[in-house]
Order: structure tokens, then C-alpha cells, then sequence
């Protein structure tokens, strides 16, 4: 007879490693933000209100851990939809911070739906993708499942929160497991690597470079695969693409976000102005060195020199503190916990099961990738919040039903047949 | 192969991450610095410098406070550029290149932007100070003489340069440092350490408290206080005496080897060096190229020593035995060799007394032949007295604590064979080095040592100004006894030649009541180039002395420039200087008299004037 309660068949070393990730996160929002004369712990300051968060996040999970597997499969679209209103909602209800309209404003808390809809998102794909009629070498079920995730991506935009949306098209990796045709991903792929490289280098010579590969291609393929009318379009698209890069950087890319990508590649920036954050960071977390300063010792974290370090820049604080050994072990435990998830997720017995638990993977591992590298100059800056370590009441519940809800499917694989 | 896609991804990016960031955190230090300069506010505290006193405890130089307005460019905030200028008196145009200037050295760190007010200048600015973001008053300490003589000796402070900057890290930008003299010499316990302070700041630049709790801060360690050797009473005698003439004096205690004076002149009052006037009147000094009074002569003037260098002559004789008490040459207005012929003022049979007394060049020119010709080869002879010399401290650096210096010259065989060819030169060829007028340059405080190793007969200290350093102890080197290679007994008649110089010589008008005084008169003839050509000059005034005759107390040369011959101008000073050294009062106020009156100002102008004119009246 198999043990059928939750907390036995529940995968303790996913639920460790969440632990881990989430004390850490709060002992670094405490170092940011306690004040150099510490008197009275203050529930109003960021680490008061990230412990709230974070013991209100343990009912959550057990909620999450209660409620009957089923219901998140059978509800998915329920959830979907309640997630969609609740984006719409914004624009009637909605507050206004920063330009981005993306909160709903309780008293001095506040919650972000778009990080809820990850998951309804998630769990609907997941329910879609599990229909034994559904194949993704069918266009139309292509269609369906890129509208179920683009339509809050649209909406997201709308915000605009460019970040949050760039999360979703993460979820093309997971219909890439399940028998998306692989030349989306080829293509997604090339497009961002001829996007930076039509930046950075003079068009005549990456076409040059389009040339000479499509030549060795031709040369080494066989023969009846040689189809001249192939090569002809993929030249045309690649042409036209490189060619109107120049176009969309200068007119559909807002201000902030030519800034954003100019930082990154360029070293005469204004350090005052847009280069200001990405060079203050840099400082962080380069001045660590290899064990760092010590705990609540960060002179740019005491001096407030990085902004918004407790939530999108909290890794710096990381870097500057714990140095390069704390940084490895943070990002060694958010490693650790991806392939944990994709491990499990292959075990799984069900193909909604699985299709979440990929979905789980891959939107993580976006906020991990997108956070962390645009602090250390690899990619542009775009605001999102790492996982379990920002500060944020809706950032870290959502994590939380994300991945919580995950862990009930998985420890409910043994009743599935 | 799909299933594979994700994890590679994860895989490849953290890699990605791990290797960027190792690379931020270990590998580059850029961070490290940048972070210091963001986050961590340094303050100094500047200690008072050291005190100098003199051998008898009077203080020489003190200090007073001085207060410079430093500027971080970065911080300067709305600015009222007019009324900042009107409070500090100074013009926009002024203003725009000082700013220029601090923004150069670096918009971050902290400058100089007006150095040294006084007190009331201070006061005024103190008041506005809020108002004017981005500035702020660092306190230092300034020199404060308390004499207006010694300035060679002293030196004195100004800013750090650049180079200094680059090369020491102890400087930072305005700091001050010692410059040539003791200030120079004796700077690291001078200038003491100055005061650290690590202050944390935020990003609007406030002061958030001491960073790390202060546990880097040092407090400021105050200067040490020095003791010079000098005398400052015969110091300041000494450059009186020497006004309107050129030259220098030194004066050394041969017992210990300490500088009782230092005498360059012309010489300047070293309070002009002090406070916002300093660069002025720096740059009016530094090019008076004609007095040159920033060159301290006392050091660096490498003359001929002329007659006073027979009594090298004499000793190195004796040593070599060539020579002893009793040996006379016979003068015939002069020593004839080969087809030349060196003039003599005198005529008749000298002994080695009369010929010291006397000065008689025949006497030395016979010795000198006789110390080449002892030698089967003249080559051997030379160097074998060029070590005689050398051992005076001759022809190199001397190694005493004041940090200019010439090495003099002591000519070898080497620079004859390479003037005449090896082989084609003989005694005679150089028989001018007997009288202190060949290929031998001396500094004056060279020439002094000499006299020192005659008044100790045998053995010299390196001389040093240097007496007492407080909370230290003085370089061992300047108690180190160095003993010369003519023995003891080969003094006594030579000293006497030099006492006989003041009974019945060429100094016997110069005598003092009381003082028992050995000297030898010099007169150098010296050339100068005027539009390329050769023209004598009226020559230098030597004369060397020490005394008292049996226990040394001090022992003098004075050189100066086209002062014609020795006991003229020379010989009176020297004589003048013992006197106020041993007695601290003056008998011969005839001689005091008459040397404070005497210019030789016009014999300077002659050079310069561009018309022929005619020397050594």
C-alpha cells in the first residue's frame, strides 16, 4: 500500500533548497535596509515586511499542499481567466508607480497580479499541451498555445512592464520539450543574436557573415535538401531583419530602453545618468572580492549607492557581502533547485505534471538569468525580481504557489496511473 | 535531444555568471578602488612639524597655522562664483583656471584651491563657508622663522608635486614636504604622520558614521623636534659679514664634525618662502641667475683650492718621505722647468716653515716633482698622491646630511693619459696641482674637512648638521672616526707652518688677541667664458684656518668670489669668525669694520658689463 499523504511523498530537498534561498534573501533585504543605528526591529521597513511575507507565505503553501491536485488541472482555465480580469482590472483599478501601471493598492501592501498569472498561465498551457489531441506540429494548436500565452504578455505590455512580459516568452521552451518544431527556437535564437549584433557591428559585414555560413551549409548539405528557394527566403528574412534593426532601435524602443542597451555595450556613458545603476552595482559586487565584506559591512550597501537594492538589485548586496564564495553558493543552490525541478518533472506520470513542472523551470530560471546578468554587464538592464530573494509580498507568494503547487503534483505522481 | 535543451541552457548561463563574476570579484580591481572613492571619505589631521633648534637650544624655526581652502569639484553645488571670489579677493579669470586646474588633477579627490591665507582671510571665509559647497578649510602648519639667516640650511616647505605624489603615497594632493636643507634631509621626522580618518558616506555624500567602527583610523603623530650644529650666532655673523660679496663659509667643529656654519652668499631670508607669496618670490630667486642665491656655494661651488692646498702638499711630502722639517729649496722669483717658468713672490732658501708661512710656490712646486719622481713611472706617483687625497674625502661626496653636494676632483693618472696621451706627461707637465691650481676643484666644505683632519691630526668625522633628532638617534656614520694616510707625526711641523702664517706670514696683520690661530692664505686664479672666450678674473680670496693651535675648537674655510688675494678679504672673515666663535666678542672691530664695508659688487658688474676691463686691482 503506497503512503498517500502529502507531507511523505512531498520532495523535501526542493522544499530545503526554497528554504535556503528565502532566509538568505531576507538576511541580505535586512543588511539593505536596517538603518546604521539599529534600535527596534520595524515591521514597516522592507526586512520587517519581507518576514511578514515570508511566515504568511508558510499558510500558503500549506493551502497550496492541501487543495486537491485535481483542482489545478481541472480549474486551469478558471484560473487563467481570473488571471487575465484580474490584468484588466488594472487599468480601471490599478496604481501607478513609475510610469508602470501594474499594482493594486491595499493600504501600505500592494500585489502584482502579472506575477500571479505566470502560474494560471503555466497550469493552463500545461492543461492544453496534456490533451492527447493536441500536437504542436499542428499549426493551429501552435496558434492556441502561442494566444494562451500572449495574450497577458499583451497585456502586460500595455503596463508597460516589459520585464514581466519577457518572462512569459520563457514558456517557449517548454512547448520546445513538448514537440514545438525546433526552428522556432533556432529562429527566436538567431533573431536576439543578429538583433545585438546589428548593433554593434556595421550590417554589410553580418550579412557577409550570413553569406559565407549559408554557403558552408550549402556545401555540406545533401543534396536533395539544397533547395534554393529555402535559402533564398531565409537570406531575405535575415536581410531584412538585420537591416530594420537600426530602425526599430531608433523608433519603437522607448528612451529608457535605447539607454538600457547603449550601457551595455558601450563604455562613454553618463555614470550619473543612465549608466548610474548598472556602474553602481558593478561596484557592489566587484568590490566583494572572494569572500566578500561581511555581513551588514557592504559600504555601497550601507551608503545606499545601488538603488532599488532590495528588491531588483538585492544580488549585489550578495556579491558585495558574501563576495564571489556567497555568490557561487546562491546561484550553485538556484542550479541545484532548476535541475531538481526539470529531474522531477521527467518523473512525472502525467504530461500536465510534466509540461508545469517545465514551465516552473523555465520561468525561474528567466527571472535567475535576466536578474543576475544585468547586474555584471552581460545583458541589458530589465527590471525583474530574482526569485525568492527580492523583497516583495507578491513576488515571493507567487514563487511560492508556483513552485508549491508543483511540489503537490509531484507528490501526488504516486496516486496517477 | 529536446529534454537536453533547458539544462544545457541553465548550465551554460551560470557558467556564463560564475566566470563574469569571477572575473569582477577576483580578478579586477577596478571595483575595489571605485568603491573606496564612492563609499569611504578620507580625512586627514595634519600633525605640527618638528621644531629645529640650534646647538645651544635656540629655537630656529617654529611654526604658525595656516589655513588652505580645498575644493572637490564633483561636490560643488550652485555656486555664487562672484561672491566667492569678491569674499577671497581674487579675479573670475583666476577662479575658472584654479577649478580647471583641480578638475584635472580629479573631480573626486580633494585640491588645493587657495593655499595658505592668514588669519583674517581665514576668519572671513570661515564665516560663508556653508554657503560655498564643495569647499572646505584644511588646517596645516606653516614655518615660522624665528631667524632671518640659515635659510641654505633649513630649506624649505612647499607643496607636493605630482611626480611626488606618483612616487610616494604617504602625499597626497596639497600636502607639504620638505625641500632642500634639513627640511629636506630630515623630513620624515620633521613632518611626523599625519592623522587618518575613514568616514562612511552615502550616496548623497553624507558622513553616515566611521567606517568599521574606526578600527583603520590612526591618529596624527606629531613632528619630531631637531637640533642642528649650527651656531647661529656665528651663522648670522658669517652671512653678515658676507654681504655684498660672493662665496661661502664653512665652519666645522673638527672634534665631532659638526657644521657650526654654513655660509652661502648672497642668501635670502627664508620667512620670503613662507605663505602665498612663497611661489612670487621662489620664482624671482630661482631666477636670479647671475647672484644665484638659491645655490648654496658652501656646497656646491667647486673652486680651485689654490694655496691652501700646499699644506697637502707639505704633509703628503712627509709621508712620502721625500721631504722632511729640514729639506730647503732655493727661490729665484720662481721654479723653472723645462722651457716654462711658475713666478714666486719671493726669493731665497726656504725651509718647509718659511715656505708654509711664506707661500712660497717654488718650495711645493720642488716637493710635488719630488712626490711624482719618487715613482718609476710619474702614472704611480699620481695616484699614489691622488689616494693621499682621497683620503681627505676629497674628490667625492662627502656623505653629509644636507642633500646637494659636488664630488670636487681629484685628477689620476687615467685623466692624464687621457689628456697628454699614456706615457706623454711627466711631474712638470703637471706641476700646477702643487699650488692648488691644476686639475683640483674643492668645495668649500671640503676644504674645511681638510683643516679639520690638520687640526686632529690625522683623522676627520664626516661633517653633519645634524646634532640631536628627538625620540632618535643620529646616523651612526657621523660618529665614525675616518682616518687619513698621513701619520700623526708628519703634522706637528706643517701646523706650525700655519701658525707662523698668522706670526710672521702672509696673515700676520690678522692676528687676534688671545687665540692662537693656524690659517693659510689662497689666492685662485679663475677663468670665465665671455662670448666664448677665455677671460681671467680677479681671483678668489681663500683662506682656511682653525684654532686654538694645540685644542682645536674650530676649524674654517672661507672662499670668496674675485675677492683678489687671500688675507684680503678671506683671511679677515676667518679670522673674524673665530674670534666671535671663541670669545662670542669682537677685538678686531677694525677688521670687522672694514670688512662689512667692502662691496665687491662692482667686481661682479665687470663681467656683465660687456666692456674689457682689467683685473686684480
Amino acid at each position: 500500500m503506497k503512503n498517500q499523504s502529502v507531507t511523505s511523498n512531498l520532495d523535501w530537498i526542493t522544499v530545503l533548497l526554497y528554504f535556503i534561498l528565502v532566509v538568505m534573501g531576507w538576511l541580505n533585504i535586512f543588511s539593505t535596509s536596517i538603518p546604521i543605528e539599529f534600535i527596534e526591529f520595524d515591521f514597516s521597513d522592507f526586512y520587517g515586511k519581507q518576514l511578514l511575507f515570508i511566515i504568511l507565505s508558510i499558510p500558503i503553501i500549506i493551502v497550496v499542499l492541501t487543495i486537491d491536485a485535481k483542482v489545478y488541472e481541472k480549474f486551469s482555465f478558471v484560473f487563467y481567466i481570473i488571471g487575465i480580469v484580474s490584468l484588466l482590472g488594472l487599468f480601471v483599478f490599478g496604481k501607478t508607480v513609475k510610469g508602470q501601471t501594474n499594482w493594486y493598492g491595499f493600504g501600505s501592501f500592494g500585489l502584482q497580479p502579472s506575477e500571479f498569472v505566470k502560474t494560471a498561465t503555466s497550469l493552463l498551457i500545461a492543461k492544453f499541451l496534456s490533451d492527447s489531441q493536441v500536437f504542436l506540429k499542428n499549426t493551429r494548436h501552435q496558434l492556441i498555445a502561442f494566444g494562451i500565452i500572449l495574450l497577458p504578455v499583451f497585456l502586460i505590455l500595455m503596463q508597460p512592464d516589459a520585464g514581466s512580459a519577457m518572462i512569459f516568452l520563457s514558456l517557449i521552451l517548454v512547448l520546445n520539450r513538448e514537440g514545438l518544431p525546433e526552428w522556432y527556437l533556432w529562429t527566436g535564437f538567431i533573431a536576439i543574436v543578429l538583433f545585438f549584433m546589428a548593433l554593434l557591428i556595421q550590417p554589410i559585414y553580418i550579412l557577409i557573415g550570413i553569406i559565407v555560413i549559408m554557403i558552408f551549409h550549402y556545401l555540406r548539405a545533401r543534396r536533395v535538401d539544397r533547395n534554393p528557394l529555402a535559402y533564398l527566403i531565409v537570406f531575405v528574412a535575415a536581410t531584412s531583419f538585420v537591416l530594420s534593426v537600426g530602425f526599430v532601435f531608433d523608433n519603437v524602443l522607448e528612451p529608457h530602453q535605447k539607454d538600457r542597451i547603449n550601457v551595455l555595450f558601450s563604455d562613454d556613458v553618463d555614470l550619473k545618468n543612465e549608466g548610474y545603476n548598472l556602474n553602481q552595482s558593478m561596484i557592489a559586487i566587484g568590490s566583494g572580492g572572494l569572500i566578500g565584506k561581511g555581513f551588514m559591512e557592504g559600504t555601497q550597501t550601507k551608503g545606499g549607492f545601488v538603488p532599488e537594492q532590495h528588491s531588483d538589485y538585492i544580488f549585489t548586496t550578495v556579491g558585495e557581502e558574501w563576495g564571489f564564495m556567497g555568490s557561487t553558493v546562491v546561484i550553485l543552490l538556484f542550479v541545484t533547485l532548476f535541475l531538481r525541478i526539470i529531474y522531477l518533472a521527467e518523473q512525472q506520470k502525467t504530461k500536465f505534471s510534466r509540461v508545469y513542472g517545465y514551465c516552473v523551470a523555465s520561468i525561474l530560471f528567466t527571472h535567475y538569468f535576466v536578474n543576475i546578468t544585468m547586474l555584471i554587464k552581460l545583458f541589458p538592464t530589465i527590471g525583474v525580481p530574482l526569485p525568492f530573494i527580492s523583497y516583495g509580498g507578491s513576488s515571493l507568494w507567487s514563487f511560492t504557489i508556483l513552485l508549491f503547487i508543483f511540489l503537490k503534483l509531484d507528490a501526488n505522481k504516486v496516486n496517477e496511473w | 535531444m529536446r529534454k537536453a535543451v533547458l539544462p544545457s541552457l541553465i548550465i551554460f548561463v551560470t557558467v556564463a555568471i560564475l566566470a563574469r563574476l569571477f572575473y569582477l570579484q577576483i580578478l579586477d580591481d577596478e571595483y575595489k578602488l571605485k568603491s573606496e572613492n564612492n563609499a569611504i571619505k578620507i580625512v586627514y589631521e595634519y600633525p605640527e612639524r618638528g621644531y629645529i633648534y640650534d646647538r645651544n637650544g635656540k629655537l630656529l624655526v617654529a611654526n604658525q597655522p595656516s589655513y588652505d581652502i580645498m575644493v572637490v569639484p564633483r561636490e560643488i553645488k550652485n555656486l555664487d562664483t562672484l561672491k566667492f571670489c569678491e569674499l577671497v579677493d581674487i579675479t573670475k579669470e583666476e577662479f575658472d583656471k584654479k577649478l580647471k586646474k583641480a578638475i584635472v588633477y580629479s573631480p573626486r579627490l580633494p585640491s588645493v584651491f587657495l593655499p595658505q591665507l592668514n588669519k583674517r582671510e581665514y576668519a572671513a571665509f570661515q564665516e560663508k563657508i556653508r554657503k560655498f559647497e564643495g569647499f572646505y578649510i584644511q588646517k596645516r602648519s606653516l614655518r615660522d622663522y624665528q631667524v632671518s639667516v640659515g635659510a641654505n640650511v633649513f630649506g624649505f616647505i612647499t607643496q607636493v608635486n605630482p611626480a611626488i605624489i606618483e612616487k610616494n603615497p604617504y602625499y597626497k594632493s596639497g600636502d607639504l614636504i620638505g625641500k632642500q636643507g634639513v627640511e629636506e634631509q630630515y623630513e620624515e621626522f620633521l613632518r611626523g604622520r599625519k592623522g587618518v580618518k575613514y568616514i562612511q558616506r552615502d550616496k548623497f555624500n553624507r558622513d553616515i558614521g566611521p567606517y568599521k567602527e574606526g578600527i583603520f583610523d590612526t591618529i596624527s603623530k606629531q613632528g619630531d623636534d631637531i637640533t642642528l650644529t649650527l651656531d647661529i650666532d656665528i651663522q648670522k655673523y658669517g652671512e653678515e659679514l658676507m654681504q655684498n660679496k660672493r662665496g661661502g663659509i664653512v665652519a666645522i667643529e673638527p672634534r665631532t664634525g659638526e657644521i657650526l656654519a654654513l655660509i652661502s652668499a648672497p642668501t635670502y631670508d627664508p620667512a620670503l618662502l613662507v605663505g602665498r607669496q612663497r611661489s612670487k618670490n621662489y620664482t624671482e630667486l630661482y631666477n636670479d641667475s647671475i647672484a644665484k642665491p638659491l645655490y648654496d656655494r658652501g656646497l656646491l661651488a667647486e673652486y680651485p683650492p689654490g694655496s691652501p692646498f700646499k699644506i697637502l702638499t707639505a704633509l703628503i711630502g712627509l709621508q712620502e718621505e721625500v721631504i722632511d722639517e729640514q729639506t730647503t729649496f732655493f727661490c729665484r722669483r720662481g721654479f723653472s722647468y723645462g722651457n716654462r717658468f711658475m713666478k714666486c713672490h719671493d726669493s731665497g732658501g726656504f725651509s718647509l716653515n718659511a715656505g708654509i708661512y711664506s707661500s712660497c710656490n717654488t718650495y711645493f712646486a720642488n716637493t710635488y716633482k719630488r712626490i711624482i719622481e719618487k715613482y718609476p713611472k710619474p702614472a704611480y706617483g699620481v695616484d699614489a698622491w691622488s689616494n693621499h687625497l682621497k683620503s681627505f674625502g676629497l674628490g667625492n661626496f662627502m656623505g653629509y646630511d644636507l642633500p646637494p653636494g659636488r664630488r670636487g676632483n681629484v685628477p689620476t693618472s687615467k685623466l692624464y693619459d687621457k689628456y697628454y696621451s699614456a706615457g706623454g706627461w711627466k711631474s712638470t707637465t703637471i706641476i700646477s696641482n702643487s699650488i692648488g691650481q691644476g686639475e683640483v676643484l674643492m668645495t668649500p666644505i671640503q676644504l674645511c674637512n681638510v683643516m679639520c683632519a690638520v687640526a686632529n691630526q690625522g683623522y676627520y668625522y664626516t661633517p653633519h648638521v645634524i646634532k640631536k633628532i628627538k625620540n632618535h638617534t643620529i646616523d651612526k656614520k657621523f660618529t665614525t672616526r675616518h682616518q687619513t694616510t698621513i701619520d700623526k707625526q708628519y703634522f706637528p711641523p706643517v701646523i706650525q707652518g700655519m701658525f707662523d702664517v698668522y706670526n710672521k706670514g702672509t696673515a700676520s696683520r690678522l692676528q687676534v688677541e688671545g687665540i692662537e690661530i693656524c690659517g693659510k692664505t689662497g689666492t685662485a686664479e679663475n677663468f670665465t667664458k665671455i662670448n666664448g672666450q677665455r677671460v681671467q678674473l680677479t681671483d678668489h680670496s681663500i683662506f682656511v684656518a682653525f684654532a686654538p693651535k694645540d685644542n682645536p675648537k674650530i676649524a674654517i674655510a672661507v672662499f670668496v668670489e674675485n675677492g683678489y688675494w687671500g688675507a684680503r678679504i678671506a683671511g679677515p672673515i676667518a679670522s673674524l669668525m673665530i674670534e666671535k666663535y671663541l670669545k662670542g666678542k669682537i677685538t678686531r672691530t677694525d677688521l670687522e669694520k672694514k670688512i662689512l664695508n667692502s662691496s665687491l659688487e662692482s667686481e661682479y658688474a665687470k663681467v656683465l658689463s660687456g666692456q674689457p676691463f682689467r683685473i686684480n686691482l
